[in-house]
C-alpha cells in the first residue's frame, strides 16, 4: 500500500471535512472509494459491497460513506445525537491486512484526532446481525471513553464461513465529527466551512427532514402497505434466484441474478425496521420477521458465491 | 536447569476472558511439559491487553533417559524371526543379550532412549497449545486457519540460564517464534528484544506496561483512594470492575472528575450503574452527604496535558449518559404520576416470561393471588402483600429498567415511593428478588417476605409444571438459587409455613391459567375434579370461569384443598394420569428438591446427611424451620458422649427386637408389664422409660427438641445396664415377651425424636 497522505496541519472544521479526508486517506491506503448504496440501508454493513464481498475467495478493498436510516431512532431533530437518518463511513478489507489496527489509527490521526493526547481503546465488542446471518468479533475503539468506531473481523456472513476474513471498520460520522470539532448539539455542528459564502449547518441541511420522516416513521406510513411491500419483495427475491441461471441472451452462460435478488432483500429489511418503528409488530413476531429476512440474506449468499465475484470458477 | 518465558502477543483481548486464558496458558504448558518427562520449580502466568505470558522456573534440561527390555525369538529360532527382531530394534546380533527363560534361552535387547531436549519438548507443547486453547469464544483472521481470540502477531519463546538465552524455535501458521516483544501501543511502540523474565518485566516496565494483572490493580485502587481522599470523597469499592478495568489498559493513569450538579437529583444507583456500565468510572461518594457526586476513570497512557484531554472528553460522554439516564428517569416519573405504577406495569401483558408460562402479567396474577394465601403465615397483612405483588413487576416496563435491566426492583421502589404506595410496599419492590446468592441477605419485612415467596415459588412449580427441572450441571432458569432462596427466607426468618401446602396451591393456580392458556395437559381435567368436588353438574363445567375456581379454592383455605382432592381420588378418579395426581406427584418431587436443597445448605453449616435423613423421616417434613431445629438438635445430641452411646443402646435394642420379630412373625407392640421385671436394672429402665416419656411428649408438643433428646439421654445408663445385667432372649418364653415388649418401648421412645435408624455409626 503507498505511503499515508500527510497528516494535515489545520484541525477540520466542519463536518464534511472529516468525511473528505477519510476518503482521502482510505484512497491513500489503496481502497476503491465507492459512493453510497441508492437504497434505504439500516447500515453500511448492508452495501453490497460489504455483504456480498466480504464472500468468496477474491480480495477486495473498499471505503464509502453510507447514509443509513433507524426508523426507530427518529427525535424529531430535538435529540442532540440521535437521528434517523444519518451517515455512517465503512470501510472493508479483505483478506484483513495485519496492520489493519494501524491503519485504522492513521484514519484517526489523519482527522485531526492527535494520540498522544487522548486515550484510544480497543473494547470487546462481538458484532452480530441476526437480520443478515453474519457474526465477527472485534471491538468498539473508545475515544477518551467515547464509542468512535466499530472494528470487526467477519466471521461469518448469510450463514457462510468467510475465508478469507474480511476486516471491517465502521465509523458514526456524525458522532464523531461532534467529537473532534467539539459540538455539544448535532443539529448545531457546521456541516461546510464556517467561513463559506454560505455557511450551512446540519440543521439547515437535516432539521426539517429529520421532522418529517420521524412523523412518517411513528405515524404517517402506511402499514397496510407496508405489509405487502414486505411480502413482495420477499417474494421477487426468491422468484429471481429460483430463475434458470442461464441466461439466453448470454448465449446460455450462467448469469445468476445475486444482487437484484439481494436488493429485495435490502428492502425487506427496511420496511421491516419502518413497522417496527410504527409499532405494529410483536414481540414474538418480531423474532420471525427478522429470520424471514435472515433467510433472504442466506440465498443471495449462496446465490453470490456461485458468481464470478463470489470466487466461483467463471 | 533453565528458564522458560513465553509471550503471545496478540491485539486486544477481551478483560473478562484475560485471568481465565492465564490459567490455561500456565496449566497446559506445565502439564504437557510434565507429561513429556520434564520437571520445573515454579511458574507463573500473566496478562495484560495485548499479551499472555507464562515464566517457568528451572526448567529441567532433558527430558530423562530410559531403559527398554525387549523380549525377542528364542535362541535357534528362524533366522526370518531373528532378523525381523534386529530391524524392529535397530541393533546388531551382537548387542543382544541372551537370558535363560522358562522356555529355554530367548534374545533379550536392552535399548536406552535418549532424554529429549527441553527446547524440542517446549516447542511441540507450546504448538499445540496455541492451536487448541480454550478461548470462549475465538476468530480466524486474514487469509489463515489458525483461531486466537483476536490477530496473534507473535510469538515469544527463550530458554535462559546463566549462559544466555536461547530462542525455542517454533513456526505456528506462519508466525515464527523470536525473543522480540514490543511495549505500550502508543507510549513505547518500538520493538525490543529480552534475555529472560527478570529482564523482559524490567523491559516492559521502561516501555509503559506493567505485566502483572494485580500490580495494576493495585495500583489502579492506591492512586483512586489517595486522589479521593485529597478530595475529602469516598471511592466506592467494586473488585469486579476493578478487575476488569486493569485488563484494560496497560499503563493505567488515574484520572478523577465531577459529576454536573444538574444530574446528582438522580439515584446514586443509576448514577453509578450507569458510570460503570457504560464508561467503567469508578464512583465516588461524598461522606457527609451519602450522594454520588464524583468518578474516577482510568486511561490508558500519560499524556503532556497531565490528562486534561481525556479527562474532558471522558466527562463530556458522561453528560450526555446522564441526560439519557436523566430523561428515562423524568419520563418514568411522569408515567408514574399519570398511572401509578400499576399503570407503568399494564404493558407486562406483552412481555413473555417464557414461551410455555405465559406472559410477566400472568405471573404477576399467579403471585398476586399466591402473596397473599402466604401473608398470614408470615405475619403480613394478605391486601398489603397483594398490592406489592401486583407492582413489583411494573419497573420492568419502565424506559430506566429497559436501559439498566440490572436496576430491576430498586427503581420499583423508588416509583413506589413517588406514587405513594405504602413504605412496605416499596420495600417489597426491591426486596422481593432476594435472595440473591447464597450471601446475600435475607429479607424480613413481612409483605417483602410473603411476596419474595410467592415470586420464586411460583418459579419453581411453574418449570415443574412444564417439566423443565435442572439437570447435572445445566440450571438455565437458575431453579436451585430460588429453591435455596425460599429454604433462606423461611428459615432465616423463623417462619413455621407447610410448604407442601403452599406448593399445592401454588401448582393448582398455575395448571388452571396453563389449562387456561391450553398450553399443558388437557383442558378439562382439573376443572372436572373441581366441580365434581363443589357439586357442579358436569354440562356446567364449561362455563366455569378461571377466577370462580381460585376464588373457591381460596374460600376453602388449604386444607379444605387438601381435602377435596384427597377425597376424589378415594372416590375413584383412580386414573394414575388425571390431573389431580399428576400435581400431587409434582409437588412431591419438588418438595424432594427442596430437601435436596437444604442438605447441601445444611451440610455447609456441618450438619450430616444421615443426621438430616433421620430428621426429614419424621412427619411435618415441608416445615423447614421444624425441621432444621430437630436436625440441629440431633447433631448437637449425637456429638455428647450420653447421645452417642445412647444411640448405640437404640440400635442394639433396634436390632435384637427387629430379629426377633423377624423370626417369630409378630409385631411386640403391647406394652410391657413392670409387675414381670425381675432384676432392678429392668425395673429401673420401667421407671426410666416412664419418666422420659412424661418429658418427651409435652417436649415435642412445643417443639422443644433440646429438651425431648436431654430425656432421652437420661436413657442412656438404664438402657446401658439393662443390656449387661439382662439377658432377653431367655428360655421362658413370658419373660421374653415381655422385655422384647420393653425394647418395643425404647425404639417407640426414641423414634418419637427422630429415625435414629438411619443414623451412621
Amino acid at each position: 500500500m503507498p505511503e499515508s497522505p500527510e497528516i494535515h496541519s489545520q484541525k477540520p472544521q466542519c463536518f464534511q471535512d472529516i468525511l473528505l479526508r477519510l476518503q482521502e486517506y482510505w484512497a491513500g491506503q489503496g481502497c476503491a472509494v465507492l459512493q453510497p448504496y441508492d437504497m434505504e440501508v439500516g447500515a453500511g454493513t448492508f452495501h453490497p459491497a460489504t455483504t456480498l464481498r466480504a464472500l468468496g475467495t477474491k480480495a477486495w478493498a473498499a471505503a464509502y460513506v453510507q447514509p443509513s436510516r433507524r426508523p426507530t431512532d427518529g427525535r424529531y431533530g430535538e435529540n442532540p445525537n440521535r437521528l434517523q437518518h444519518y451517515y455512517q463511513y465503512q470501510v472493508i478489507i479483505k483478506p484483513s491486512p495485519p496492520d489493519l489496527q494501524e491503519l485504522y489509527l492513521g484514519s484517526l490521526r489523519a482527522i485531526g484526532i492527535d494520540d498522544t493526547l487522548h486515550d484510544i481503546r480497543f473494547v470487546e465488542d462481538d458484532w452480530e446481525s441476526p437480520t443478515l446471518g453474519a457474526w465477527g468479533l472485534g471491538w468498539e475503539v473508545w475515544c477518551d471513553g467515547m464509542e468512535v468506531s466499530q472494528f470487526t473481523y467477519f466471521q461469518q456472513v448469510g450463514g457462510h464461513d468467510c475465508h478469507p476474513v474480511s476486516g471491517e471498520l465502521t465509523y458514526g460520522l456524525e458522532r464523531l465529527a461532534m467529537y473532534v470539532l467539539g459540538v455539544a448539539h448535532v443539529m448545531d455542528m457546521p456541516f461546510n466551512r464556517p467561513d463559506a459564502r454560505i455557511p450551512l449547518s446540519y440543521g439547515d441541511v437535516f432539521r426539517q427532514t429529520e421532522q418529517e420522516y420521524s412523523r412518517h416513521n411513528f405515524h404517517g406510513a402506511d402499514t397496510e402497505k407496508l405489509f405487502e411491500d414486505f411480502r413482495k419483495a420477499e417474494a421477487e427475491c426468491a422468484r429471481l434466484l429460483g430463475m434458470e441461471p442461464a441466461d439466453p441472451a448470454l448465449g446460455g452462460r450462467t448469469n445468476i441474478m445475486a444482487h437484484p435478488a439481494y436488493d429485495q432483500c435490502i428492502k425487506a429489511s427496511h420496511i421491516f425496521n419502518l413497522l417496527e418503528a410504527r409499532g405494529v409488530i410483536s414481540v414474538t413476531e418480531r423474532q420471525a420477521y427478522i429470520g424471514r429476512v435472515r433467510a433472504l440474506a442466506k440465498l443471495c449468499a449462496d446465490a453470490f458465491v456461485q458468481t464470478e465475484a463470489g470466487g466461483a470458477a467463471a | 536447569m533453565a528458564d522458560l518465558l513465553i509471550e503471545l502477543f496478540s491485539e486486544e483481548i477481551p478483560a473478562r476472558m484475560q485471568a481465565g486464558a492465564c490459567e490455561a496458558l500456565k496449566k497446559r504448558m506445565t502439564d504437557g511439559l510434565v507429561e513429556a518427562g520434564l520437571t520445573y520449580a515454579s511458574a507463573q502466568a500473566f496478562a495484560t491487553p495485548r499479551r499472555l505470558a507464562l515464566a517457568v522456573e528451572a526448567l529441567s534440561d532433558h527430558s530423562p533417559t530410559t531403559r527398554e527390555e525387549r523380549r525377542g525369538p528364542k535362541l535357534g529360532a528362524p533366522e526370518k524371526a531373528v532378523e525381523g527382531f534386529l530391524r524392529s530394534t535397530g541393533l546388531a546380533l551382537e548387542d543382544l543379550e541372551v537370558r535363560d527363560d522358562k522356555k529355554g534361552q530367548v534374545y533379550m535387547a536392552v535399548l536406552t532412549h535418549a532424554g529429549r531436549p527441553a527446547a524440542d519438548i517446549v516447542a511441540e507443547v507450546l504448538e499445540d497449545v496455541i492451536r487448541h486453547f480454550p478461548w470462549p469464544k475465538s476468530m480466524r483472521w486474514g487469509a489463515g486457519s489458525l483461531r486466537w481470540v483476536r490477530p496473534l502477531h507473535s510469538i515469544l519463546c527463550i530458554l535462559s540460564d546463566e549462559s544466555g538465552a536461547q530462542v525455542v524455535p517454533l513456526e505456528v501458521d506462519g508466525i515464527v517464534s523470536g525473543d522480540v516483544t514490543r511495549g505500550h501501543r502508543f507510549m513505547a511502540p518500538e520493538p525490543f528484544s529480552v534475555a529472560n523474565y527478570e529482564d523482559y518485566a524490567a523491559k516492559l516496565k521502561r516501555a509503559h506496561v506493567i505485566l502483572d494483572p494485580e500490580e495494576r490493580a493495585q495500583h489502579i485502587w492506591n492512586d483512586a483512594r489517595q486522589m479521593a481522599f485529597a478530595q475529602g470523597l469516598d471511592l466506592v469499592e467494586d473488585k469486579g470492575l476493578l478487575a476488569e478495568v486493569a485488563g484494560l489498559v496497560e499503563w493505567p493513569v488515574v484520572l478523577l472528575g465531577r459529576i454536573d450538579d444538574a444530574f446528582l437529583g438522580l439515584p446514586p444507583e443509576v448514577l453509578q450503574t450507569s458510570m460503570k456500565e457504560h464508561q467503567k468510572f469508578f464512583s465516588l461518594r461524598d461522606p457527609e452527604s451519602g450522594q454520588i457526586t464524583g468518578f474516577v476513570t482510568v486511561a490508558n497512557r500519560e499524556t503532556r496535558d497531565n490528562g486534561a484531554t481525556i479527562l474532558a472528553g471522558n466527562q463530556k460522554v458522561l453528560a450526555a449518559r446522564l441526560s439519557d439516564a436523566k430523561f428515562f428517569w423524568d419520563n418514568d416519573l411522569r408515567v408514574v404520576s399519570h398511572v401509578g405504577l400499576e399503570g407503568m406495569g399494564a404493558g407486562l401483558a406483552d412481555v413473555t416470561f417464557h414461551n410455555k408460562l405465559g406472559s410477566q402479567a400472568d405471573r404477576v396474577e399467579r403471585i398476586a393471588a399466591l402473596a397473599r394465601e402466604i401473608a398470614p403465615l408470615v405475619g403480613a397483612e394478605p391486601a398489603l402483600a397483594e398490592q406489592a405483588a401486583r407492582v413489583v413487576k411494573a419497573d420492568l416496563r419502565s424506559e430506566m429498567v429497559g436501559e439498566f435491566p440490572e436496576l430491576q426492583g430498586l427503581m420499583g421502589s423508588y416509583y413506589a415511593r413517588a406514587a405513594g404506595l405504602p413504605d412496605d410496599v416499596a420495600r417489597a419492590c426491591v426486596e422481593h428478588y432476594q435472595p440473591l446468592g447464597p450471601s446475600d441477605a435475607v429479607p424480613s419485612a413481612p409483605v417483602s417476605v410473603a411476596v419474595a415467596l410467592a415470586d420464586k415459588i411460583d418459579t419453581l412449580t411453574g418449570f415443574w409444571a412444564i417439566d423443565e427441572k435442572p439437570t447435572g450441571s445445566k440450571d438455565p432458569f437458575a431453579l436451585r438459587r430460588a429453591a435455596l432462596g425460599v429454604i433462606r427466607l423461611v428459615l432465616g426468618n423463623g417462619e413455621s409455613i407447610k410448604l407442601e401446602d403452599v406448593l399445592f396451591s401454588s401448582d393448582n393456580t398455575i395448571t388452571l391459567q396453563l389449562e387456561e392458556n391450553a398450553t399443558i395437559g388437557s383442558p378439562v381435567s382439573l376443572r372436572k375434579a373441581y366441580a365434581s368436588a363443589f357439586g357442579i353438574p358436569d354440562h356446567e363445567l364449561r362455563s366455569i370461569e378461571n377466577e370462580q375456581v381460585t376464588k373457591r379454592m381460596h374460600a376453602a383455605g388449604f386444607s379444605r384443598v387438601q381435602d377435596w382432592l384427597l377425597s376424589l381420588i378415594q372416590e375413584g378418579l383412580e386414573n394414575p394420569d388425571n390431573e389431580v395426581r399428576r400435581s400431587l406427584r409434582r409437588v412431591a418431587d419438588l418438595l424432594a428438591f427442596f430437601h435436596d436443597r437444604l442438605k447441601v445448605h445444611l451440610r455447609d453449616q456441618g450438619i450430616r446427611h444421615d443426621v438430616i435423613d433421620a430428621c426429614l423421616a419424621m412427619p411435618g417434613n415441608d416445615d423447614l424451620t421444624l425441621l432444621v431445629k430437630r436436625a440441629e438438635a440431633l447433631s448437637t445430641f449425637l456429638k455428647t458422649e450420653d447421645g452417642e452411646n445412647l444411640l448405640q443402646g437404640f440400635k442394639r435394642a433396634n436390632n435384637i427386637l427387629t430379629q426377633a420379630e423377624a423370626k417369630d412373625g409378630v409385631e411386640y407392640s403391647f406394652g410391657p408389664d413392670p409387675k414381670l421385671a425381675e432384676t432392678p436394672e429392668e425395673t429401673a429402665l420401667f421407671t426410666a422409660l416412664d419418666a422420659a416419656e412424661a418429658t418427651i411428649a409435652p417436649a415435642m408438643a412445643k417443639e422443644d427438641f433440646a429438651q425431648a433428646m436431654a430425656a432421652m439421654a437420661a436413657l442412656r445408663a438404664p438402657i446401658d445396664a439393662f443390656f449387661d445385667a439382662v439377658q432377653i432372649n431367655t428360655d421362658n418364653q413370658i419373660l421374653r415377651r415381655n422385655r422384647l415388649n420393653l425394647l418395643h418401648r425404647i425404639r417407640a421412645t426414641c423414634l418419637q425424636v427422630a429415625d435414629l435408624t438411619r443414623v451412621e455409626g
